[in-house]
This record gives structure tokens, sequence and C-alpha cells, in this order.
């Protein structure tokens, strides 16, 4: 069984269609990098997989593990195991970025009906979990975000997506505002959770961060719609021709 | 939490064994106010004459005074003839079993985490006791007797320690002070009386919890706390626990007397009953609570919590007369439905290098309106006086309001002043942040209204920061969509 079935999403966000009909099948352990010029729906099919209220879906389905997707509340898809690295992650002012995540965690684990992990154990668990990804101590204990560097935010929700070891990851832009050192560092935590029971919808604009998140597919849309799905070569090609090459196609139909 | 559970069963159990004795049929004075409600008062009270003549005086102040309508809040008229100013501690009625109790409370006491046999105490079930609860209270009062320290009612302190009362009552609150605090000097009925001899510092936290005549002090509550030199105090009032009350005004009045070296700390959790979602009903609430920093580096700290009543009014503030005196306000001030808080402090440097901090933050939610006034002013000797101040502001919801009133009266340019303010709104953004994490909606309101309170609840004494920030989600539930 596929772990994500996409079929025929619509998705209207401020009274506009954004996406019109989207098909999409993810296995475990597959990569997926959706590419598209701005304002394609990129974002806005993350954003409506996750479950965030400004995306109304108006046809179509979604099934998770043969679950059916859409019918959960955004808080659920992500104790199911579902999550989402944010291109604006948010700040939290007071509240500790360790203490956010036990709650995060725990209540993951709770739904999974496994025992709550308990401060001495979490705190040993998110440190290795740090190490992994070059994250400073001082970031555990700092505020969710607040005064977070572009990067830090970006390697933020990597550390996050560290700690919860998601079945399903989407990372919405996570290379915009990077540098390349940053990238690396984003890319190598991606890479090391990379796990045949583990899939990932990698959204991004450009071709570079999949010069070090390899995906296994590549897949276009434009105007609401996948246009385009092939192997890594498709994002190379695009890299080479642009985007306009792909619209030019498509004019020609 | 053994300590409190002990406590509060301590205050359920005293509460009715130690009243007031009264004659049953005489227990409420005729509704309405005028000298001879105040003579009945004090002859009940058996008070001496002198109180009674600073009674009198306050009252006689009281009718020559009209009440404030500065303040940013809305309410219908009081007719202060059409109340009765005297009622004797009724024994309340004993329920059978919690089955017995308003669910809604109940709800409640579960989110608060308190344990069964308190919510039984609480909400007056009858339970067996199981301690001697009087053993205990004596043990307590011993304990702190043999330091020199007295925690008693006011009117034990008005028998007992007359030169103190009369040294201290109306030192740092006149009773010419305020409307308010005019009324409560003429007809208070009752409250807490604390003085810390020389050197002591306090072992405990002191709690109305273990005051033997805890019980329903009533509307006008009065509570007179002295450090003398070198002595230290943590003085903590009121309760996490839902508060129903039939007396709509509440007019308490609070002073404070640091000497020397000595500090109080006094910290307030107040959910009085706020009124119904539709805005009926509730506590108005209109406290005079001021500090006098007499001595030395002495120091005055002042945290709140206010999540109840329909109209909170407050301002505890501080005057700094001694040189190197310290004053300090941490405020959390909620306002849900159709709540109003104005609320705030004063901070009157006199002395030279006084300090004062201010950190005020108020929360909106429904259709609250939430002010905070606050002034700062530093006389012409108070060379070298420094004051930060920082008022934020949370928004839940489009339909609340949130204000601030900073005034700033300096006379002496060696001062530093500084002023911070923020306004924010708590964003479906940051809710569905977290809920993408997998916290609930509920846990992440909480989260980030405590995350937002932080600087505020580190001042609490740690038992009743936890409670707090239980209370606090409470109060909000509902408050987003």
């Amino acid at each position: 069984m596929s772990m994500l079935e996409v079929r025929n999403l619509q998705v209207k966000a401020e009274d506009k269609q954004i996406l019109r009909g989207v098909n999409l099948t993810v296995n475990p352990g597959e990569v997926h990098a959706i590419m598209g010029p701005n304002g394609s729906g990129k974002s806005t099919l993350a954003r409506a997989l996750a479950g965030h209220p400004g995306y109304e879906v108006t046809d179509g389905a979604v099934l998770y593990d043969g679950k059916d997707l859409l019918d959960m509340p955004a808080d659920e898809r992500a104790r199911e195991g579902l999550f989402m690295a944010f291109q604006y992650p948010v700040e939290i002012p007071g509240v500790n970025n360790a203490y956010f995540l036990k709650a995060a965690l725990n209540a993951r684990r709770k739904h999974q009906g496994l025992e709550e992990m308990d401060a001495m154990d979490f705190m040993t668990f998110i440190k290795e979990k740090a190490k992994l990804l070059q994250v400073d101590q001082s970031m555990l204990q700092r505020s969710v975000n607040e005064g977070f560097s572009g990067g830090e935010k970006k390697r933020n929700e990597i550390f996050h997506m560290a700690v919860l070891e998601p079945r399903l990851a989407i990372l919405d832009e996570t290379d915009s505002g990077l540098d390349i050192d940053a990238l690396k560092i984003v890319a190598n935590g991606v890479n090391a959770m990379r796990s045949p029971d583990r899939a990932f919808i990698v959204v991004t604009h450009y071709q570079r961060l999949l010069d070090y998140i390899v995906p296994d597919f590549v897949h276009v849309l434009s105007d609401g719609l996948l246009v385009r799905s092939g192997g890594r070569e498709l994002a190379l090609e695009l890299e080479q021709k642009g985007y306009v090459w792909l619209e030019a196609a498509e004019a020609r139909g | 939490m053994s300590t409190s559970t002990e406590t509060i069963e301590q205050l359920a159990n005293t509460e009715y064994k130690y009243g007031f004795i009264t004659d049953v049929e005489q227990d409420i004075a005729p509704k309405g106010l005028n000298e001879d409600t105040v003579r009945l008062i004090s002859a009940k009270k058996d008070e001496p004459e002198w109180l009674l003549e600073w009674r009198l005086k306050a009252f006689r102040a009281w009718l020559k005074m009209t009440e404030p309508t500065w303040q940013n809040v809305t309410y219908e008229p009081i007719d202060y003839q059409g109340v009765s100013y005297y009622a004797a501690p009724k024994e309340k009625k004993k329920l059978g079993s919690m089955d017995e109790v308003d669910p809604e409370i109940r709800a409640t006491f579960d989110k608060l985490g308190i344990p069964l046999i308190e919510q039984q105490l609480l909400a007056g079930v009858a339970v067996d006791a199981v301690f001697d609860s009087v053993s205990v209270a004596t043990t307590f009062r011993e304990k702190l007797g043999k330091m020199g320290i007295i925690f008693c009612s006011f009117s034990e302190a008005v028998r007992e320690h007359p030169d103190l009362i009369k040294q201290y009552l109306g030192s740092v609150v006149p009773h010419t002070d305020n409307f308010f605090a005019a009324l409560n000097s003429a007809v208070f009925s009752d409250g807490s009386f604390v003085y810390v001899p020389k050197g002591v510092k306090c072992p405990m936290e002191l709690s109305t919890y273990f005051r033997i005549n805890a019980k329903d002090t009533g509307q006008f509550e009065r509570t007179l706390i002295i450090c003398d030199e070198g002595a230290s105090v943590s003085y903590l009032e009121g309760c996490t626990a839902p508060k129903r009350d039939e007396n709509q005004l509440h007019a308490a009045v609070v002073e404070l007397v640091t000497l020397d070296h000595a500090t109080i700390k006094y910290s307030t959790v107040q959910n009085w009953y706020p009124g119904d979602k539709n805005g009926k009903g509730g506590i108005y609430n209109f406290v005079t609570k001021r500090g006098l920093c007499k001595g030395r580096k002495s120091k005055i700290t002042w945290t709140q919590v206010e999540t109840g009543s329909a109209i909170t009014w407050k301002y505890p503030s501080c005057i700094l007369q001694g040189d190197d005196s310290v004053g300090e306000f941490y405020s959390v001030a909620v306002t849900n439905n159709y709540q109003q808080a104005d609320t705030g402090t004063k901070m009157i440097h006199l002395g030279k290098n006084t300090r004062s901090t201010i950190v005020s933050k108020g929360i909106s939610a429904g259709r609250g309106q939430n002010t905070y006034r606050g002034a700062v002013k530093i006389g012409k000797n108070a060379q070298h006086a420094r004051n930060y101040s920082q008022c934020d502001s949370l928004l839940i919801g489009d339909r609340c309001g949130a204000h601030t009133f900073p005034y700033l009266e300096i006379k002496n340019t060696s001062a530093s002043v500084e002023h911070e303010a923020s306004t924010s709104k708590i964003g479906e953004d940051q809710i569905f942040y977290c809920e993408q994490r997998g916290i609930l909606k509920e846990d992440a309101i909480n989260m980030i209204v405590s995350g937002f309170c932080k600087e505020v609840f580190r001042e609490l004494p740690m038992e009743f920061a936890v409670e707090a920030q239980k209370l606090l989600g409470i109060s909000l539930e509902g408050s987003v969509g």
C-alpha cells in the first residue's frame, strides 16, 4: 500500500482556486521533489496536506496509510506522523524550544500508545539529535524561533523533524534563504533520516537543494496542476532551460 | 503538594468551627449605611473606642467624596444604601457527596488538578477529617509564635496587639485616600494581620489558607503587614479555585510597611466570579493596595495574577521613601467574555537611589477590555532613582481591547526611566504551528499564553505558579474558535 495517495486535489485559498486537481502517489522510502515557478501552488499543496486552516479543499481525496487524511484535524495528522517544515517558522516568545518539543513528542507518543518520555531521557535524546544537526545547545533553551536568524529557524525546523521522527516529512521551501553551509547541514540532516519506512516531499523552487538531497522523483507544478513527472534528470533539465521552457511546452501542448 | 492539601483542609475544617459567635437572629444588619451602621459593626466586633472613632472619621470623609469615574470601565451605578454592611459568616450547607456539586465547578477542579479530597473540602462536601486540623493549626502558630511572628485575623490583632494597629492602621492608605478606601475604613469586616519582628525571616509562605480565622471575611477586607528591620516575609493571598460570592462589590485595603533592610513579597491570585458569558453578574473588585518602603534598602514586591471578577480596578503601589529601597510590580491580568480590568501600579520615588521595576502582562479575549494604568513619580530629592517599565498586551480574537496609560512625573534630572510596550495577537499561524507539531489547540493556547506571562510567573512561589498557569488556560477556554 502506498503511504500517501493524493487524488484530484483541488484547493482554494482566500477565495482563489490554487490547486486544480493534483494527483500524487508516495511510497515509503521515497523522496519526491515538487518544483515549480512562484505562484504555481507548491506551498499550497504542502499546507493543505498539513491541514492549515487557511486552505480549503474543494474537491478530491487524500489517503494516508489508507486513512482519510482530509478528515483529520491538523494536530491529529501530526500525531499520525505527518510533519511539515515551515517556509516561515513561527516565533513563540517565552516558550522554551526543548519544552515545546517535549510536549510535541509526548503528544505523539501518547497517540501511539507509548509511554511519555520523562525530562531526563528527553534531554539526553534531543542532545544527540542536536549534535547530529550541529544545532547549538543554547538553541534548545531559547524561546521557539524567537530572535533566530533565518538560517537558524530553518535548521530548527529540521531539528524538530529529527526529534519527532515523522513517517512523512514535507519540507516547504526549506532551502530558501539558506547559505551553502546551512543548506548542507539541512541536507545532511534529511539524508541521515532517509529510511525504507519514511518518505519525504521536498518543495523547492531551485534545483540546488536537490544536489544534496537526491530525489527519486521530480514533479513540476504549474498553475495548480502537476504537469510533468520524472526522475532526477527532470530537475537538471529545468535548471538548464528554466520554467519558461515548460510553459512554452505546455502552450504547444 | 502535601502542605497545600493539609492547609486547604485546615481552612475548610476551621471555617465552621471557629466562627464569630453571633446571635443567629441578628446576624445580618439592616440594609443601608449611616453612622449607626458603623457603630453596629464596631459594637458587634467588640472594638475599642479609638477604632470606632477612626471608622466614624472615615465614614464622614466618605460622605463628602464622590465615586471616581476616571477609570476605563463601565458599570451600573452601585446603590450603597441597598446593601447590608454586616453579616456574620454563615455555616455553609454541607453536601452529601461530590455528585451534588455543580458539574461546572467539578470540571474546573479536575482541570486544575486539585486532588479529590481538596475538591470535597473546597466544595463544602462533608468529609471525615484525615487528621486533626486543630492540632496542625496550633503547631503552626506555635512555631511562628516562638519566632515572634504574629499572624492572625485583623479583629484578633485589634484585641491582642492594639499598639501596632494604632501605629500603622491607615499609615499607608489613609482613611481619606479614595472613595473605596474610605468606605472600607468605615465598614471593614475583617482581614489579616502580620508582624515580623527585627531580623526574623519568616520560614514559610504565609497564606490565607493557614489563617485560623480564615473564613468569609466579606466584601470589605483589610490587611496590614509590617516587617521590622531586617525581617522578611512572603505572603500569598487568594486561591486558584473558583470562588463565588453573593456580594457584588468588594473593596479591600492592603497596607504593607517595611523598615530598614526588610522585604515583603506579596502574591495574589484572584479568581472571583467573573460573571457569565453574556456579562451578567460577577464581582466588582475595587481594591486599594499600597506598600511603604519606609526604611533604607527595604523592598516590596507585588505579584498578581488577576483572572476573575467582572471588573478589576486596582493599583498595588510602592512608596519608596527609604534610600536605596526597591519596589517591584509583576502583573498578569486576564479579561475574557465581558470582563473589564483597569490595573497597574504607582511607583513613588522619594529616597535616593531608589529603584522600581514594572512588568505588566495584559491578556484580552472575547469582548474583554484590559487597561494598564501606571504612574512613575520621581520626587525632587530622589537622586539617581531608576525605573524600568514593560507593558505587554496580548489579544485573542478581534472583539477585545487593550489600552495603556503610562504617566510619568519626574522632578529630578539624575533619574533614569525606561518604558517599553508591545501589543501582539495570538495568530492563527502560531496555533497552527503548534498543532502541526501534534499539540492540541487548547494546550497550544495555554503554552503561548504561559510563554507570554513567563516573566511574571517566575516571581510566584513555585506551587502557586503551576496552579496559576493552569488557571490561565481555564480562564481563556473557548476564546479561540
